[in-house]
């Protein structure tokens, strides 16, 4: 059969992997790429330097817009691995009767984003293509950081490790479903959008022996998680009632039959630190303004290696498996 | 004060005592709570030890099934209480042939093919639906079938085929989109029909004696009823299970709790020697139903005389077709030209049959896992998350 590409092998679970693993991974094989990072680590380990495209429909959405979403987006891919963002490149291919309002509108959003990053944009591109070429605006940037703390890698995780997430998860992920589908609801849902730099050098500044770090993009909590059990050959064990969601995430999950784990972030990141320094890592966490709800949500063991287990409040474990299929197209 | 009826979630209440805000969570916060679900494991495990043999539930719901296996539930049930994952998911049960229907039909120039939810991945013999879509066929998911009425406003040069798929849950529904297409007068809806309902496979399942499936068994002791089957159906369906067959049915609710007291109730049926039809759901369901959405149903469908299902085969009066007098929105018939004929025979390798009946469980199949993934399903079990092969491999049998 002549395969095509569908949108399910774009969903950040287990589709997209084998797209990435069998085309460009084989392809561009090296030994920086086989690592997998949020963000690659170059010159010596003083560098991160990433990159992410932007297509995201609507274009503004509760909380956040391409604009914003564009900066964080490779920002916090940087602050992930430790890193202070520095200089930014921004592609931009608009769709020919774009409204020049809605483009100064996200750029004003972009220029905001990077002085909360302190980071600057050093280099672009800008494509205008005929109507019907791309949906309204795709944007790509790529950004340079300086690593801060040298060492933190999805690949090192082991038993000393407690597994934290800053924030409470999945309002990315629902906020754009609810603006996609026009679903009226009384309810104060907004994206998580948000640069990660802030909390990531508090973190750093109080010397908190951080291991790893991820945000939870697409695929959403679950897909880091499963992520890093296969590439740090841990088995990580997850308490549900820990991890914290909203109830308006809950009810949305609820309705249209979605986990709020594999729903998409966009300022939700997942830490492995020393069990240690564990507890302090939360303190400070919820010291920022929408991490009050901050949480300790596991631990690694060696029960089932390279897979990520799921413990109710009654006494029962299940595995907790990467998203598959077509969760939710063009979310980021 | 008065306790309002099902709303959605968010919606704020005027009930004559006071303004109240009813939110989602107080429809399920109950239902799944530890101590409730704990409380239950107890009493079976302490009923369970008078029963004189192992009894085997089947849970005829494929919602039933991932409740069970997300929940972790057979962890809590002593080891002479197993469930027996039945066919009742509409996806996995759709065989080959239909699904290559969808594809056809999809692919034709001026048509929007219009489905449910997880049917876009299931693959045909050429593909599945979202294959289609990146080879450039129109083909979307809604979550409500009247949502066709306003695809086929926006697209008035396109044919809407509406590739209805559900058990008798669903079908009220495109019983009144029909019933909405044809009052407005619509000219661009059609419907590719692939009701089925669950009495018919229930007693195919104690009977096999379809030429299909000859020589097959089954370990079938005790069925739990779906719900949401029943809030249209009525209890009434089941009557003849205890009856006929010895049989007993608990109709039971969708939350962890719900299966929970409705495993203790057939447990109790058991020791005290009854066997019986049973409604643990007793929040929405009545012994005749949503009479109204039965005669919508009635109105516009009528049985086929065999339905074929995935892994199971051929089985008489399973699948609902439209009325002769409707055939003018029949894709069936509309289509028949270009609509492919002929049987495909499922995997050779796939046991979906005799998991489906008791006889065998997921791991026992030498492909699941290896060539029958969820994201390369061979077997009907494998197909949605709802199928059993698919939720052992999603969520472990971690007992």
């Amino acid at each position: 059969m002549n395969k095509t590409i569908t949108l399910a092998c774009g969903n950040g679970g287990e589709e997209n992997n084998e797209l990435i693993r069998d085309v460009f991974y084989k392809a561009f094989k090296n030994d920086i790429l086989d690592k997998s990072e949020d963000a690659a680590i170059i010159h010596n380990g003083e560098l991160a330097f990433s990159t992410d495209s932007f297509t995201v429909s609507p274009l503004f959405f509760a909380g956040a817009d391409i604009g914003k979403l564009a900066v964080c987006g490779t920002c916090n891919d940087l602050a992930m691995m430790g890193a202070k963002p520095k200089y930014l490149t921004c592609s931009v291919i608009i769709e020919e009767g774009f409204q020049m309002r809605d483009l100064e509108r996200i750029v004003r959003s972009m220029k905001k984003e990077l002085e909360i990053n302190g980071a600057i944009v050093v280099s672009g591109d800008t494509k205008v293509v005929p109507r019907g070429s791309v949906d309204k605006i795709f944007i790509n940037t790529t950004g340079i950081g300086e690593v801060l703390k040298k060492g933190i890698s999805s690949n090192n995780i082991t038993k000393d490790d407690t597994i934290i997430v800053n924030r409470d998860i999945g309002c990315h992920g629902a906020a754009i479903f609810v603006a996609r589908e026009g679903i009226e609801m009384s309810s104060s849902l907004q994206s998580d959008c948000e640069s990660l730099y802030p909390q990531v050098k508090a973190l750093l500044d109080a010397d908190i022996k951080i291991t790893a770090m991820r945000d939870a993009t697409r695929g959403g909590v679950s897909a880091v998680l499963n992520e890093w059990s296969r590439q740090s050959n841990i088995c990580i064990e997850v308490q549900e009632e820990s991890i914290p969601v909203s109830d308006e995430v809950k009810g949305i999950c609820e309705m249209l039959g979605f986990e709020a784990t594999a729903l998409a972030n966009e300022g939700t990141f997942v830490l492995a630190v020393n069990h240690d320094d564990a507890e302090r890592a939360v303190e400070i966490l919820k010291t920022f303004e929408n991490c009050s709800k901050a949480a300790v949500i596991g631990k690694v063991t060696d029960t089932h290696l390279k897979k990520v287990v799921l413990k109710s409040s009654w006494g029962t474990s299940r595995f907790l498996d990467t998203p598959s299929g077509e969760l939710l197209p063009r979310i980021c | 004060m008065a306790k309002p009826e099902r709303l959605p979630w968010g919606m704020s209440v005027q009930t004559k005592e006071t303004k109240m805000e009813l939110e989602l969570k107080n429809l399920y916060d109950d239902f799944r709570d530890a101590d409730t679900i704990k409380a239950y494991a107890k009493i079976i495990k302490k009923d369970a030890k008078k029963l004189e043999n192992p009894i085997n539930i089947m849970e005829v719901c494929g919602g039933h099934t991932h409740t069970i296996m997300k929940y972790g539930l057979p962890q809590l049930l002593p080891s002479n209480i197993k469930f027996i994952h039945g066919p009742g998911c509409p996806v996995c049960i759709m065989p080959k042939e239909r699904i290559d229907h969808a594809y056809v039909l999809s692919m034709l120039q001026d048509v929007i093919l219009v489905t449910l939810g997880d049917m876009i991945k299931v693959p045909g013999s050429n593909g599945s639906l979202q294959d289609a879509r990146s080879k450039g066929a129109d083909v979307r998911f809604v979550y409500s079938p009247l949502e066709c009425l306003k695809i086929a406003k926006e697209n008035p040069t396109k044919k809407i085929i509406f590739f209805a798929i559900g058990f008798e849950t669903t079908t009220p529904m495109t019983a009144a989109l029909l019933d909405a297409v044809i009052k407005q007068n619509i000219k661009n809806i059609f419907f590719h029909i692939n009701h089925v309902t669950v009495p018919e496979v229930m007693r195919e399942l104690i009977d096999s004696r379809d030429i299909h499936v000859d020589s097959y068994n089954n370990k079938i002791d005790a069925f739990l009823g779906p719900s949401h089957v029943s809030v249209i159906s009525g209890s009434k369906i089941y009557e003849e299970f205890p009856r006929d067959y010895k049989r007993p049915v608990v109709v039971s609710g969708f939350e962890p709790v719900d299966v929970m007291q409705a495993i203790s109730m057939i447990v109790k049926q058991f020791i005290e020697g009854r066997c019986s039809l049973e409604v643990e759901y007793k929040r929405l369901v009545t012994y005749d139903g949503n009479v109204k959405a039965q005669e919508l149903v009635n109105k516009y469908f009528e049985k086929t005389d065999l339905f074929k299902w995935r892994g199971l085969g051929n089985i008489p009066k399973s699948g609902l077709k439209l009325k002769p007098e409707f055939k003018e929105y029949d894709a069936e018939i509309i289509y028949k030209d270009v609509l492919p004929l002929g049987e495909i025979e499922d995997h050779k390798l796939c046991i979906c049959g005799d998991i489906l009946r008791g006889m065998a469980s997921p791991p026992e199949c030498t492909i699941f896992g290896t060539a029958c993934k969820p994201t390369s399903p061979i077997g009907s079990c494998m197909v949605s998350s709802e199928g059993a092969c698919a939720a052992y491999y999603k969520y472990g049998n971690l007992v």
